[in-house]
This record gives structure tokens, C-alpha cells and sequence, in this order.
């Protein structure tokens, strides 16, 4: 029986909360990151739709632990509405579903017995847009999750700065927590956003084009921090910028029209593709 | 002839008698504001004393005739018991309409009913609750709390409609930033929307309560009116509408300069209670 989301199986509603212990966050941290083996993730003929409109045609796809994947492909391709199914954010918007396999720690996360509020637990999302909540100060949008999921208030502040720390936050914010999120450079908040991701201690992130809204300088920061997650978590980008992918990524897949047109290590995507439109692509004669 | 110097004359009289016609417009808009202002002010402020405020009226035939300590207390009184059924009720209705109904037709059906209510003329109300409430001799006769039902009911429209538009106004990432840090949906309704919305729905609650407090139609038949200060709601009770109501009507010259006080006093209150409406939406704007 699978350690993560078994705990979700009898009882879809008390599951939530049984999910990620602070205690079990804690004792991953203490592995060093050669034993530190993460969960990855495998897709079986995922179709999403949004009402009739078929936006993902099928893909099998495998994302393996603590390994980064880039998602490429033109605008519309899919790869957005992809990602976006891995934590169930998807159905999220009205007349969007979903179906195929997400299997995820040896349970596909569309069982209907899988509660999604558990699976956001476990799998993590950062957005385009940096999102922090801006009634909250910086403290509280490091917590958000945390709250939302019971953890004891005395243990927050600890798991704050941790969270802080790893996402290279800290210090340029420790004289500043109460301060309202909203004060914070673009790329500040985008790295608030993933603090307060990997604050849940996920066992996947899922990054949306994470870097799109920013300047180069802030992009580097987080392209740094991205590669220094992937020894704790298993990440997965969406991202327009194939420069990006070949400087972050260790496996590339390439969507084109709803559909996976190819999948490798990044180099051989990028030098020697097996198909000609991926060829196309990532030599700039489309998209 | 310059390029720059080619409006015409013709043009240039236009725009200046457009200008002064707008002019005119918002002057002429103005004067019957300022007429009624001046004219409370003139006619009340000799009404305005220390013992104005802080005395009830006698409802003596000669003499003195008192203040309106309970017309001040009561109208407090009934519309602060109005405004604790309206708003949350209210708030409640539009949580459903913008977060949880949605499209349904359920949502359609609750929304076109609610603007129906708006446009129901206020002596509705009263006549609704004196046939409901006071005729069928539930819990005695008339009473403070009626009338308050009866101006809840006034409310409730006005506090869902703007609800609903400050909800409109919560950035829909905001919701997908809680939803993916595995909040279900009532703790981002509670945590995130609300808390962001709140200047909103304190602008919109506090309108409704400005517009209940001058309202005196619903009250007639439901409080009916008394002339000392009570502090029980199942009691008769005294309103500023109310005592500018019976005041007006009577042929003393002390009375009618009491209406006028009383008028001045309440235009003051709902001038005091719009003010503060227009510093919670400011604040909302700043961020």
C-alpha cells in the first residue's frame, strides 16, 4: 500500500489532514539527498477537455523522481492544461474534466476514492502569475498552506524560515515579515509563491510557466532554485523558453496540437530529435 | 497654414458651448442637493441643543415637548438589528451566487429573484411584515424587531448585489493559489475571498444600512412608534423617520422645528455612515 495518499482511500474527508505529517517533512529533510528518493509520476492516456473542446488527446508520459522535465511546445499545444491535471487543478474550471491515469505513488489520483484537496497536498503548483494573497503578510503567505492543513501555530515560524531559506527568500525578507506580500518585487513573490509551496513539503512541483512575468535576473535566481529543488522533489515546467528547458531541464518532452510528440534526456530533444517537428521546433522554424 | 492650427472655428465654438452646456447641467443637478441641505440646516439647526439629544419627547399638550434622545436610540436600535440579519445573510447569498452557484440555474434563478426585490417599493415590505408579523399576533403586536424583519428584507437586495460585485472583483488566481495548497473550498472561501473582498462588502453592507436608516414606510406599520426610550426589541419603539413622520403632521411650530432637528440628525448619521463606506472602499483601491 502506497505511503502518500493511502491515507485518503477509506474516508476522502479526513484524509487531508493525514496526509503530510510535519514530523514525516521533517525526517526527509534529515536524509541526505542520495537516499532521498521521490515519488515520480506517470500519465496513461490522459484526455482533458474543456467542455466539448478536446485540449489533450491522449498522452502517456513518464516524469521520473527528483528529476526535472520541461514541457515545451507552441501556444494551445496543451501542455498548461496538462500540467494542470497532474494535481487536479484542471477541473477546477467550470466545464473542464478530465480522464485517463495520473499514477502517482502507486494510485491513479482520478479514483474517484482519491479526495484532489489531498492531492494538492502532495503535489505542488506554482503559477505564471505570481499569486501571493495580498490581505496577508509575507509570515502568513509562508503558512498559508501550512494553516490550511492544521499545523500547530507554535511550530509555524520554524517551518516559515526553513521554507524561506530554501526558496533564497530569507534574507532579503527576515526584517520584513509582517509586511504585506503585495511590497515585493515580481520575482520576490514568485519565490514567495514556491516558499509557500515547498512550505507543504510536496512531494512534486509543478511550475507553469513559472518565470514568464519576470526579468532575466530574477529568472536566473529561480532557474538556480529550481535545479537545487529537484534533489528534494520532482519537478515538472511548463516553459515557452527553450533556452530555459536546456538549462534546467534533464528530460525534455515536446506537445504539439494536444497530443506528445517526443520525450528524452533535454540534450538528445535538443540535438538529435526523432521527429521532424520537434526538429522544427526547437530550431525556431515554428511556434 | 500650419498643420497644427487646422481646427476650425466652428469647432473651437462648439467645444466651448458643449463645455459651459455640461457646466450648466451639473449646476442644475446641484441646486435641488443644495436646497434641501440649506433647508434642513436652517430650518433644524435652531432645533439643536444639549437637551435636544439626550431628552425623549413628553407628548405634552402645552409646554415643553422635549428632545429625541429615543427616536436617535431607537432608529440605532432597529436598523442595528436590521443590519445584523441583512449583511450576513446577504454575504452568504452572494458567497453562493459568485462561488458556489455560479452559472447554475439555480444561481440565475436566486440573482433575477434578488433583483426583483430591489425594485420593490419599501411600503411593500412594511405591509408584507404588518400582515405576516403584527396581524397574526405572533409573539404580541407591534414591535421594534418587525420593523427591523421589515428593513432587513429592504437590505438584503442591496447587500447581495454588492457583495456579489466585490466578490467579482477577487482575482481568480487568488482562488487557484488556495485551492493548489490543497485548501478546500470553504477555507478559501473563508481565508482568501472573503478577507480579500472585505473592504468591499463593508462598502456595500454600510450603503444598505444608509439607505434602512431614512426609511420609514416599513416601520408605520410594524413599530408603530412611542415616545420614550426603550431598549426592548419587542417593544414599540421611537425612530428618527418616525418622529419627523408624526412631528410634521402637527400644528405646532415647536414640533415642526423638532421634525427639522430631527431631519438635520439624521442626514447627519447616514452622511457619517457614507463617509466611512467611502474609506473602506478607498482602502480597497490602494491595493
Amino acid at each position: 500500500m502506497s505511503p502518500v495518499l493511502s491515507a485518503s482511500r477509506p474516508t476522502a474527508k479526513s484524509s487531508a489532514r493525514q496526509i503530510k505529517k510535519p514530523a514525516q517533512a521533517a525526517a526527509r529533510k534529515n536524509k541526505s539527498p542520495a537516499t532521498d528518493k521521490g515519488l515520480g509520476v506517470r500519465i496513461r492516456s490522459l484526455r482533458a477537455f474543456y467542455d466539448d473542446v478536446e485540449a489533450v488527446k491522449g498522452v502517456d508520459l513518464d516524469f521520473p523522481a527528483n528529476q526535472i522535465t520541461a514541457i515545451i511546445g507552441p501556444s494551445g499545444c496543451g501542455k498548461s492544461t496538462l500540467v494542470r491535471c497532474i494535481n487536479r487543478m484542471h477541473e477546477e474550471i467550470a466545464g473542464a474534466h478530465a480522464h485517463g491515469q495520473v499514477i502517482f505513488d502507486k494510485l491513479n489520483i482520478y479514483n474517484p476514492e482519491i479526495d484532489p484537496v489531498a492531492v494538492r497536498r502532495t503535489i505542488g503548483m506554482v503559477f505564471q502569475k505570481p499569486n501571493p494573497f495580498p490581505t496577508m503578510s509575507i509570515i502568513d503567505n509562508v503558512t498559508a498552506g501550512l494553516r490550511l492543513s492544521g499545523v500547530k501555530r507554535d511550530k509555524l515560524s520554524e517551518l516559515a524560515e526553513n521554507a524561506l531559506r530554501d526558496a533564497g527568500l530569507w534574507d532579503e525578507v527576515k526584517h520584513r515579515l509582517n509586511k504585506h506580500a503585495g511590497g515585493l518585487s515580481g520575482g520576490q513573490q514568485q519565490r514567495l509563491c514556491i516558499a509557500r509551496m515547498i512550505a507543504l513539503e510536496p512531494e512534486v512541483l509543478l511550475m507553469d510557466e513559472p518565470c514568464s512575468a519576470l526579468d532575466p535576473q530574477s529568472t536566473l535566481r529561480i532557474e538556480e532554485l529550481i535545479v537545487k529543488l529537484k534533489t528534494r522533489f520532482t519537478v515538472i515546467l511548463v516553459t515557452h523558453n527553450l533556452p530555459q528547458a536546456t538549462r534546467v531541464a534533464d528530460r525534455t518532452a515536446f506537445m504539439l496540437d494536444g497530443k506528445l510528440v517526443e520525450a528524452g534526456p533535454t540534450r538528445r530533444i535538443f540535438t538529435a530529435p526523432d521527429d521532424a517537428r520537434t526538429k522544427q521546433y526547437v530550431t525556431g522554424k515554428f511556434g | 497654414m500650419n498643420a497644427l492650427a487646422t481646427v476650425s472655428i466652428r469647432r473651437h465654438r462648439t467645444d466651448k458651448f458643449m463645455r459651459w452646456a455640461f457646466l450648466a447641467g451639473l449646476l442644475l443637478a446641484f441646486i435641488p442637493l443644495v436646497l434641501v441641505l440649506l433647508f434642513v440646516i436652517i430650518r433644524g439647526a435652531g432645533a439643536l441643543s444639549l437637551s435636544f439629544f439626550t431628552t425623549d419627547p413628553t407628548g405634552a399638550f402645552f409646554g415643553d415637548q422635549g428632545g429625541i434622545k429615543s427616536a436617535i436610540l431607537g432608529t440605532l436600535e432597529i436598523v442595528g438589528l436590521a443590519a445584523a440579519i441583512a449583511v450576513p445573510i446577504g454575504i452568504a447569498l452572494a458567497v453562493y451566487l459568485n462561488e458556489i452557484g455560479r452559472k447554475s440555474r439555480l444561481a440565475s434563478l436566486v440573482r433575477y429573484f434578488v433583483d426583483v426585490l430591489t425594485g420593490v417599493p419599501s411600503i411593500v415590505f412594511g405591509l408584507f411584515i404588518y400582515t405576516v408579523l403584527v396581524v397574526s399576533g405572533l409573539f404580541g403586536g407591534f414591535a421594534a424587531w418587525k420593523g427591523s424583519v421589515a428593513l432587513a428584507l429592504l437590505m438584503l437586495p442591496v447587500v447581495t448585489r454588492a457583495s456579489e460585485v466585490s466578490l467579482t472583483l477577487v482575482p481568480d488566481n487568488l482562488r487557484e493559489a488556495a485551492l493548489a495548497l490543497g485548501a478546500p473550498r470553504w477555507r478559501m472561501i473563508t481565508s482568501v475571498v472573503l478577507p480579500t473582498a472585505l473592504p468591499g462588502l463593508l462598502t456595500g453592507s454600510l450603503l444598505a444600512i444608509a439607505r434602512a436608516s431614512g426609511e420609514t414606510a416599513p416601520l408605520l406599520f410594524t413599530v408603530l412608534g412611542a415616545q420614550a426610550t426603550t431598549f426592548s426589541l419587542g417593544a414599540q419603539m421611537n425612530s428618527l423617520p418616525l418622529q419627523i413622520f408624526n412631528d410634521v403632521r402637527e400644528p405646532n411650530p415647536q414640533l415642526v422645528t423638532r421634525a427639522w432637528g430631527a431631519a438635520l440628525t439624521l442626514i447627519t448619521i447616514i452622511l457619517l455612515i457614507n463617509i466611512v463606506a467611502r474609506l473602506a472602499a478607498r482602502r480597497s483601491n490602494l491595493r
